[in-house]
């Protein structure tokens, strides 16, 4: 079975027999993967029952979560790992859920599409249109992602609150890392992956 | 099996009986003497016994989860939806047991059964059992059976509670618990409706302080009303109003106090028709088993502590229209158990028909037990 390249990304990330708590887990292939290659114990969160039950089948732990409504549940530095692939554009407050990783995780690993990739920028700058690309598919009014933003969006909301970037990787559609968005990510990266921590 | 039943269904089963011939100690500190555990079972347990689930009934359940009882029996088992070949808790696949539990009518020792101290009935004299002593006697009828180890014990309701319990007390004889539509413990509404269901049964002239029996009667107005008013609390305001919104029975008003409405008829028909198969020092003594269920009381209130030990895998499953034990009240448990680090998933089952939703097919509900329960065949072998 081949991985999502964002998904091996993300496991090399991962230190072994850690802890960790996956937001939107989705079918539970990460979380599945982590746990044969990584020994890694914790829980999937997912709200749409279909990919609930799809990680239920993988064994995988997962409960059923609407992430908008934080994870007061959770006590704080319960994970090693907060992940959150794909997911932080379609809340409703992205900057406050990040706070609530934060603190749930003693690190945090988050990925998201890159609304500063040139294609992006053609679309607003010269076809005066919304936004669309291989990984922002939708219309403007049908989309699920109400929250983008650029990689150098993301720099400064993390600059503001004083999170620290302990690496980042911003690769293309295939998740491939390329020379030019490992030059110029904010224009040439369409995913970007962080590792984040709030220094103590 | 015979051709009569459908074919997913297990067909003809019959009870069994185990003597237990130990004394049993009671958490109320009393003990019981040569009890005796009536039980079902469905399917075949494999050479190394690693196949077989546990069903705990809930408040009116007792042994006949599943099948018929008679060729002629239109009225299968209480859990029939989940139970059988091809369903999900499958008959083919696993060896399930569900047991009466102590306290209960028409099954294992209860208040209908003699008292081998004086030969005369129990009655009242029975003493309050709990969820725990249900548990424990639960393990000596799966000793007697051979199994060491189940794959799973599962139970909705106050079923769901005494598989919870299973996991705090003997957390290496479980590889699974299946917690659906339960609560930690009741809260101040839920012990509400359990006593005025209570009253009900003893303000009945005919409760006789609980000696009806001997007297050749019964509290049926009493233990009718308690029914009614735990069926209110089954169902959801939403299905109620979708069953029978404000029908009239004769399709106008009649300005008198006999049934009018559809749901009045609903309800006396079902509280009727509950006095013929229920008794009512049993509904005393299982409301009381409900309100004393607390395993976090003895830790402190701290429900992590009481799951501490727990070594099962657990599936904790509500319903969004169930307002008895409500989805916040299994969240308790799910958070709990997270925060003792232990393996759970969680399902919130969108759903219309409230609390008795568990027993129903609610398709996703359906689709996630028996995604559940194929992984734990795998795990077993069976």
């Amino acid at each position: 079975m081949s991985l999502r390249a964002d998904f091996a990304i993300i496991s090399s990330w991962i230190k072994p027999g850690t802890r960790v708590l996956d937001l939107g887990c989705g079918d539970g292939t990460l979380m599945h993967h982590l746990q044969n290659t990584r020994q890694v114990s914790g829980y999937g969160l997912e709200i749409d029952v279909d990919e609930l039950i799809a990680c239920v089948g993988k064994g995988v732990n997962v409960i059923q979560t609407d992430l908008d409504k934080g994870l007061s549940s959770f006590a704080s530095g319960a994970f090693d790992y907060v992940i959150m692939t794909e997911a932080l554009q379609v809340l409703r407050r992205p900057d406050e859920l990040l706070d609530d990783m934060l603190r749930v995780g003693r690190r945090v690993l988050v990925t998201f599409p890159n609304v500063g990739h040139w294609r992006c920028r053609l679309g607003l700058g010269l076809n005066g249109r919304m936004p669309m690309s291989r990984s922002l598919p939708n219309q403007w009014y049908n989309t699920p992602n109400i929250h983008l933003c650029t990689v150098r969006d993301f720099d400064q909301l993390c600059h503001q609150k004083g999170i620290e970037v302990i690496q980042r990787s911003v690769v293309d559609f295939r998740h491939r890392s390329t020379l030019g968005a490992r030059l110029w990510p904010n224009l040439l990266g369409e995913i970007a992956l962080y590792e984040l921590r709030k220094p103590d | 099996m015979t051709d009569e039943f459908p074919r997913d269904s297990v067909g003809l089963v019959a009870p069994q009986r185990l003597t237990i011939e130990q004394t049993l100690a009671l958490d109320c500190g009393r003990e019981l003497s040569g009890c005796e555990i009536v039980y079902e079972t469905y399917g075949q347990l494999n050479a190394t016994a690693s196949n077989a689930i546990l069903i705990c009934p809930a408040l009116s359940g007792d042994h006949h989860a599943a099948g018929y009882h008679s060729n002629d029996s239109k009225k299968p088992g209480w859990w029939e939806n989940c139970i059988g070949p091809g369903k999900p808790i499958d008959s083919n696949r696993f060896f399930v047991v569900c047991s009466s539990n102590l306290g209960g009518y028409k099954g294992s020792t209860g208040p209908s059964s003699i008292n081998p101290a004086n030969g005369k009935l129990y009655g009242p004299d029975f003493p309050v059992v709990t969820v725990r002593d249900w548990v424990r006697a639960q393990n000596l009828l799966g000793q007697s059976l051979g199994i060491s180890k189940w794959a799973a014990v599962a139970g909705g309701s106050l079923g769901g509670m005494q598989a919870l319990q299973w996991a705090i007390e003997f957390p290496d004889q479980l590889r699974h618990a299946l917690v659906i539509a339960a609560a930690p413990k009741l809260s101040a509404q839920n012990i509400a409706f359990n006593e005025i269901a209570r009253q009900a049964i003893v303000s009945d002239p005919d409760f006789h302080e609980g000696r009806y029996e001997e007297k050749g009667t019964a509290p049926r107005r009493g233990l009718m009303l308690a029914r009614m008013l735990g069926h209110i609390t089954y169902l959801s305001d939403s299905a109620m109003r979708a069953k029978f919104g404000r029908e009239l029975r004769d399709g106008k008003l009649n300005f008198g106090f006999d049934v009018e409405f559809q749901v009045e008829s609903y309800l006396r028909y079902q509280g009727r028709s509950f006095v013929d198969r229920f008794d009512a020092n049993t509904y005393l003594l299982m409301t009381k088993a409900l309100d004393y269920f607390d395993p976090a009381r003895e830790h402190s209130d701290d429900l992590a502590a009481a799951f501490s030990g727990i070594l099962a895998r657990c599936l904790v499953v509500s319903f969004t229209s169930d307002w008895r034990f409500a989805s916040e009240r299994s969240r308790e448990i799910v958070d709990a158990l997270i925060a003792a680090g232990k393996d759970v998933s969680y399902a919130e089952i969108e759903s219309d028909l409230g609390h008795d939703d568990f027993l129903l097919t609610q398709p996703d509900y359906i689709e996630l037990l028996r995604t559940y329960l194929n992984g734990i065949a795998a795990e077993v072998g069976a």
